[in-house]
């Protein structure tokens, strides 16, 4: 069955009822934009449920030539961390468009125009974790800035347009750089026995290091700049400021994966030696990010710009995790993304709760929250501890699986990036304090708290929160097959554990 | 002494031919039809005209003999699809040009002259801008298939002179289109000079004027190289020239302005094909030996165009004036693909020629909608806010710049990979990289206008978009859905420009 066809299909089918639907009624766009996000995370859970664990080759595989006279397929298949990844993609978007049911009425546009871009951006998300030809991967890769740029640029407050352009030509950029890499692999594929983009066949390629190390760092830089690793972050900002929540979930919690799932996938799998090369500075950029980030967002008093900072340190972590090259770090990063995506869901979800009602973003308005709306205060502090990576919570299991799998190898770094654990629990207790406790700030007296609509849309994720928190393995038992996979294919073996004292 | 009758093969002539009648029959219906039938008499003619000959194209792509007029022309595979191209490309500028609203109503009169203000009075719009166009594009037919110097010399007037008189035809701003029709003029004739001199120097090292006996001089090796280096400099100035490549490029920004807009479209799509049409068989096949001479200068010039042409461009407050400085950096993508020297750059080079050509259409179709009371508003400034006025041509006007831009799903992209790629598989590392690095700059320019249009407030200054013809709605229409159909699948194009572009030499 061509599940992921399907999975890609049913978004855009989605979005063209939408367009056929008459502007004025926009609550029935609402409704069908819902309908088909929670159609999309239905038939994606029922692939997941065929999927076979244990099977490290590619799944759902698709073929289908494109531009034959450039060796382009159409080619679609998934392994573990693919499926983790649009699993978490699709789980969001009926989220975000539940909880973001209003934060499309102040844009430049109509709410109808909101969920086209919406659910074509659905469809590419799935898209760009599924492809296995890289210039299908490159394709979707670069169209999905397009609308993402308009989501920022037309729905979002404050500088919106100077955000979404930031962040389109930093994305452009890097996206280029990669072009060109790509470039040079096709050319290289031609001269070694045929044209072709098929990340398998180009994985076999012969190459000089030289060549390696430069092909790498055009398609790495692409990737830093997405994921965004410190010095090539500050679009991030800038973008989670002005977007909408909605859209900041799917900016960062899913767009942003794109950047560490093309580290795996692409770096690691096209360019094993450049990857070994690079691996001592990348490390220390990671570390870099995840104090970086944490002391920033210490500083921060608007509240969106404190989150997307948490990010950037969680981002820290991940590529630590990825560039550890053992499998623990591996399978830690794989579930940290999953993870990240929820609790940064759920703290932009709340926290855009927070602001449509007190219409500022500043975290010094705030105040008392507790109080006057205790369900939105709970659900804050909660969706704060993940991030902070409390025990219990999901978010623990999946940061201490990569400063496990990262001491194995590298101690020094593992032991600094603790740091940035202390730093969260500053990062996220300032604010909570602020917001939520100590006496009421004059003007929230009435604030109104959640109400049912929210509860339903952000109740999910706080579940999934909780749940893998205690039990993670049903995830971990689709991320270690493949995160193994990978290590082994580097040629690496995960150090033997040294006992300290007989 | 014996006479031999020159074999014409008037077949393979016969879509110049067609042309070339059409474009009288139009001078004659300008001088005896009434002022009342003569536009839509013109507008018929010349669309049928060009009809006629895109189907006389498509006859003769397989014809069996591929030299005509005594080997002064050669139709092969290229010369088909360029000429198929050029085609395709006047019949949806002529749509747009049709709305005559653009154009003076008597070019002969002086500007602000009673004479004028009486034919506008009277409705007395000549309009002569059909057969001019007609004679262009016949001149641009056998640009890229001559295969003599002679011929290639007379396509190249025959396709420049039309173009100097129909900048100078715009209705608004006369004398900024005039003075754009002189620039154009003299710095044309001057680009002609050098070309005529670069002939004269090919004559003489190789004692031959068609390209297979340069050719045979060339691979033999025996010549005088001062020589050839010297004629080939001279003739890729007047090559570059017409291609807007920097230095040559100073005048297309000025006429891209003045010209009426209906005129730069064209120009900016059909004129880039044809002459890069032209040079892509003078380099690939009459100077392909030598390229240890010409590939390095003119992968600097490529470089140079790329770079100056999207850096210059982010400068630029009028619209016409970003579309001239941004079918430079074009330009400069488009010498990838004659330096590349391989059938991937043959093919990839034509693809990109379509694709380009029918997007200009289309982005300059746009540009003459967006009107105040004086005509044309071409100022950036004013066009803020044009999402919010008229979401459907702020919308197509935003697909082409992306395509320009070269984003992924568009034909843009496709042309881009694929010249670029062509061009790195021939070594031209430095070119591709300069490539690449220009587009980053250039989609930031194209982005500034999508941001204009979409996010910021209209100003209220009496900017209005006129409601298309119907001609001027399927030209968009045409190109738009073009431009979408060959980014999302280009496979069917690509093939059947594989199978057929092969150069005879």
């Amino acid at each position: 069955m061509i599940w992921l066809t399907l999975l890609m299909v049913l978004p855009l089918a989605g979005s063209v009822v939408v367009a056929a639907l008459p502007k004025a009624d926009e609550k029935l766009v609402k409704q069908v934009a819902l309908a088909t996000t929670l159609i999309v995370m239905a038939a994606t859970i029922a692939m997941a449920t065929t999927f076979q664990r244990d099977n490290v080759e590619l799944q759902f595989v698709e073929k289908y030539s494109w531009i034959p006279s450039f060796g382009i397929n159409y080619a679609l298949g998934i392994d573990g961390l693919a499926l983790v990844l649009i699993l978490m993609s699709t789980i969001l978007a009926p989220v975000v468009v539940l909880a973001g049911w209003n934060e499309s009425h102040g844009g430049r546009w109509s709410v109808k125009t909101f969920y086209i871009l919406i659910l074509v951006l659905e469809t590419m998300m799935i898209g760009v974790f599924a492809a296995t030809d890289v210039f299908l991967f490159y394709v979707i890769f670069e169209a999905m800035l397009i609308p993402v740029y308009f989501l920022i640029g037309g729905y979002g407050t404050g500088e919106r347009s100077a955000a979404a352009v930031k962040f389109l030509i930093y994305s452009l950029f890097g996206g280029l750089l990669m072009l060109a890499s790509i470039i040079a692999l096709y050319v290289m594929s031609g001269a070694q026995g045929g044209h072709t983009f098929d990340l398998a066949a180009l994985s076999k390629l012969e190459m000089s290091s030289t060549t390696q190390n430069l092909l790498f760092l055009g398609f790495f830089i692409a990737f830093a700049i997405k994921a965004p690793l410190w010095p090539l972050h500050t679009w991030l900002p800038d973008a989670a400021e002005s977007a909408t929540p909605g859209t900041s979930v799917l900016l960062l919690g899913v767009l942003d994966k794109v950047g560490t799932f093309g580290m795996i996938r692409y770096c690691l799998t096209l360019f094993p030696e450049a990857s070994k090369t690079f691996t001592p500075l990348i490390l220390v950029l990671a570390v870099i990010s995840i104090v970086y980030g944490a002391i920033l967002a210490i500083g921060q008093r608007d509240l969106k710009r404190l989150i997307a900072f948490t990010s950037i340190s969680h981002f820290g972590f991940i590529t630590m995790g990825i560039f550890a090259m053992t499998s623990q770090g591996h399978s830690g990063a794989t579930l940290y993304m999953f993870n990240h995506g929820f609790s940064t869901a759920a703290l932009f979800l709340v926290g855009g709760c927070m602001i449509s009602r007190r219409r500022s973003s500043t975290i010094a308005d705030f105040g008392g929250l507790q109080r006057v709306t205790p369900v939105m205060a709970w659900m804050f502090f909660l969706a704060g501890m993940s991030s902070l990576a409390l025990p219990g919570l999901s978010s623990f299991v999946s940061e201490f699986l990569v400063l496990v799998g990262t001491f194995t190898r590298h101690p020094v770094h593992a032991v600094i990036a603790t740091f940035g654990i202390v730093l969260a629990a500053l990062y996220i207790l300032i604010p909570v304090q602020k917001a939520l406790h100590g006496p009421t700030t004059p003007g929230n007296e009435n604030l109104s708290d959640l109400n049912l609509r929210e509860k339903i849309a952000i109740a999910p994720v706080i579940a999934i929160i909780v749940f893998l928190g205690f039990y993670p393995s049903p995830l971990l038992k689709v991320i270690n097959p493949a995160a193994s996979h990978v290590i082994a294919q580097l040629g690496f073996s995960d150090p033997l554990p040294t006992s300290g004292s007989k | 002494m014996g006479f031999t009758a020159p074999v014409l093969n008037y077949t393979l002539l016969s879509p110049i031919l067609i042309l070339l009648a059409g474009a009288l029959i139009g001078v004659l219906v300008e001088a005896f039809v009434s002022k009342a039938l003569r536009s839509i008499t013109q507008l018929s003619i010349t669309i049928g005209t060009l009809v006629l000959s895109l189907a006389q194209v498509w006859k003769i792509r397989n014809a069996q003999s591929t030299t005509a007029a005594m080997g002064s022309v050669v139709i092969d595979g290229p010369a088909i699809l360029l000429q198929a191209i050029i085609l395709i490309i006047a019949i949806i500028s002529v749509f747009v040009i049709a709305d005559t609203d653009h154009f003076t109503a008597l070019a002969a009169a002086l500007p602000g002259s009673d004479e004028e203000r009486h034919a506008v009075q009277t409705g007395n719009q000549v309009t002569e801008v059909y057969p001019l166009t007609l004679f262009a594009i016949s001149g641009m037919m056998l640009f890229p298939i001559s295969s003599d110097l002679i011929t290639l010399f007379v396509a190249l007037e025959m396709l420049s002179l039309p173009l100097y008189l129909m900048a100078g035809l715009s209705r608004r701003r006369r004398l900024a289109s005039q003075e754009a029709a002189l620039k154009y003029f003299l710095l044309g004739a001057f680009s002609s000079a050098f070309f005529l001199f670069g002939m004269a120097y090919l004559y003489g090292y190789s004692a031959s004027v068609t390209f297979a006996g340069i050719r045979e001089s060339v691979v033999g090796g025996s010549g005088n190289d001062v020589l050839l280096l010297i004629g080939i400099a001279f003739v890729s100035i007047g090559l570059l020239f017409k291609v807007g490549a920097v230095p040559f490029h100073a005048w297309s920004p000025d006429v891209y302005q003045g010209a009426p807009t209906p005129i730069t479209g064209f120009m900016a799509a059909a004129t880039k094909v044809a002459a890069f049409g032209a040079m892509l068989r003078i380099y690939y096949t009459v100077f392909a030996n030598a390229q240890w001479s010409w590939s390095p200068l003119l992968s600097a010039i490529a470089i140079i165009t790329m770079l100056f042409g999207s850096f210059v461009a982010i400068a630029q407050r009028d619209v016409k004036r970003m579309l001239a400085y941004s079918s430079i950096a074009h330009a400069g993508f488009l010498l990838a693909g004659v330096i590349a020297l391989n059938k991937a750059g043959l093919d990839a080079s034509i693809f990109y020629l379509f694709a380009y050509g029918v997007a200009t259409v289309g982005a300059f179709a746009i540009v003459t909608l967006v009107r105040d009371a004086n005509g044309e508003v071409t100022d950036l400034n004013r066009w803020k806010g044009l999402g919010k006025r008229s979401p459907w041509i702020a919308a197509t006007f935003a697909g082409f710049l992306l395509a320009f831009a070269g984003i992924p799903l568009t034909s843009g992209f496709i042309a881009k990979f694929s010249i670029f790629s062509a061009a790195y598989e021939n070594g031209a590392k430095g070119v591709v990289i300069a490539g690449v690095l220009s587009s980053a700059i250039a989609a930031f320019f194209y982005i500034r206008v999508i941001v204009l249009m979409f996010f910021t407030d209209p100003v209220q200054d009496g900017t209005s978009v006129e409601i298309p013809s119907a001609l001027t709605r399927t030209s968009i229409i045409f190109s738009m859905a073009l431009t979408l159909a060959l980014g999302l699948y280009p496979a069917p194009l690509l093939d059947f420009i594989t199978s057929l572009a092969t150069f005879i030499r």
